[in-house]
């Protein structure tokens, strides 16, 4: 921290996925990187009183391998397994993705699905954030110069709650999301649906949750095979209403605003069939 | 500019070189150490030519700082084979020809042997996902995919043939 508060063209990196291309890329060049793997609160994975603590510069690949975390929370783990080849997720952390801004990160909209806090440390000591508000727009975060997220910590999910991401590219693999939507569902004993958190990424400068989505679901039983129901129209217009896309080479903004109303309910669907599964 | 000092293990043997704060390991490899099997494609992760494994990991060395190897084991391709032969995997690669130019094998093998050590009878599927991450401009892939089962089931014979023999 003393190194980050004294040079002030200093970055902090974990897997250095998204800084070393960067400063290839031409971007002006930190007088000083500062590796935070060392650091062991970001490296702990642990199940606590209540929450999960996960370190924030621990690679995807050692939380896909995870079995405890992929059980408590298989969208967030399905999210890391898809950021880049084998080769990226040896090195890429849920700190980085976060951190790096893009609209697009895979494993932001579980994290905020499932209401993650992030630690972060600076000169003035620790304080935690929800993972909405650390996001402020491609590529900004809110937090201060000398300051760095040490871990994740993430409610443990209830009996009859579960998660799942999913995100549509134009190929298997490889490749950034053209649109990405993540779901958190809890279902009462009897199956139906008590609360519903829905979140989208690459629809807008930051991931948007999709506010209306509990009311609209509560009460439901979530079919296997989603058909056509009213709710689901409701669903897609609440999406869209969330929407704010650009049109780029990766999609048209009327393409995202289809695919962002199927992968949502595609996501609640795979949630609540998982959150069932929990009973 | 005061270089630094680092010590590792490169291919089982304890090794250290000086190197620059900011340079890859990549380039530590080629530039400072001479091991020039492992190439140099994109220089930004999406080409796997230059992937090693690190710490059991398999990692592209480009988006690797040098320093950050500071005591930790680095595998690269010319580690692969043993004195007296050449790996399972390489051995396939030659018989089912699957380079042409060459300049993707040093990564697509060790891409391939770090699928192998976590997963020693992957499916097609697993194998072709094992890979994803390595670009071959030449072949189609389908040598290569086909030479990965080839050694992964000569190395399931091999260790068959081994217990029976204990």
């Amino acid at each position: 921290m003393g190194l980050l508060a004294s040079h002030p063209g200093a970055a902090v990196f974990a897997g250095a996925t998204d800084l070393i291309p960067q400063i290839q890329g031409g971007r002006p060049e930190p007088s000083l990187v500062v590796d935070l793997k060392r650091i062991p609160e970001t490296f702990r994975l642990a199940a606590e009183n209540g929450f999960w603590r996960v370190g924030a510069a621990i690679p995807a690949a050692a939380l896909t391998a995870h079995a405890a975390l992929v059980a408590a929370f298989p969208g967030l783990v399905e999210a890391a397994g898809l950021i880049g080849s084998d080769q990226i997720q040896g090195r890429a952390t849920l700190g980085g993705n976060l951190c790096n801004a893009s609209p697009a990160a895979d494993s932001v909209p579980p994290l905020v699905a499932l209401g993650a806090e992030a630690i972060i440390v600076g000169p003035d000591g620790e304080r935690s954030t929800p993972v909405s508000d650390v996001v402020i727009g491609p590529g900004a975060t809110s937090l201060d110069r000398a300051e760095f997220i040490t871990e994740f910590r993430i409610p443990s999910p209830s009996r009859g709650s579960s998660d799942a991401y999913e995100r549509f590219i134009p190929r298997t693999e490889m490749d950034i999301a053209v649109v990405g939507a993540a779901a958190r569902i809890r279902v009462d004993a009897d199956g139906r649906c008590k609360e519903a958190t829905v979140v989208l990424a690459a629809v807008a400068p930051t991931v948007v949750e999709v506010g209306a989505a509990s009311g609209i679901l509560e009460g439901r039983v979530i079919p296997e095979d989603p058909g056509r129901s009213a709710f689901w129209d409701e669903l897609g217009e609440a999406v869209v209403s969330c929407c704010n896309p650009i049109d780029d080479k990766r999609g048209t903004a009327e393409f995202r605003r289809k695919v962002a109303q199927v992968l949502a309910r595609r996501t609640v669907v795979t949630a609540a069939r998982r959150a069932r599964e929990t009973l | 500019m005061s270089r630094t000092h680092v010590t590792c293990v490169l291919n089982g043997d304890p090794i250290d070189f000086l190197c620059n704060d900011h340079q890859t390991l990549l380039s530590a490899l080629r530039d400072e150490l001479g091991m020039i099997g492992t190439k140099e494609g994109c220089g930004t992760g999406d080409c796997g030519a230059c992937s090693v494994i690190l710490d059991g990991q398999l990692v592209c060395s480009c988006l690797v700082f040098a320093p950050e190897v500071e005591g930790r084991h680095v595998e690269t391709i010319e580690g692969l084979a043993k004195v007296d032969h050449l790996h399972p995997l390489q051995d396939s690669f030659l018989e089912g020809a699957a380079f042409q130019c060459g300049v993707c094998t040093p990564g697509f093998l060790m891409a391939a042997k770090a699928l192998l050590d976590r997963n020693p009878s992957p499916t097609e599927t697993e194998v072709r996902y094992g890979v994803a991450g390595n670009l071959c401009r030449c072949t189609g892939y389908d040598k290569i995919v086909r030479s990965i089962l080839d050694a992964a089931a000569r190395m399931s014979d091999e260790e068959e043939q081994k217990e029976e023999e204990a």
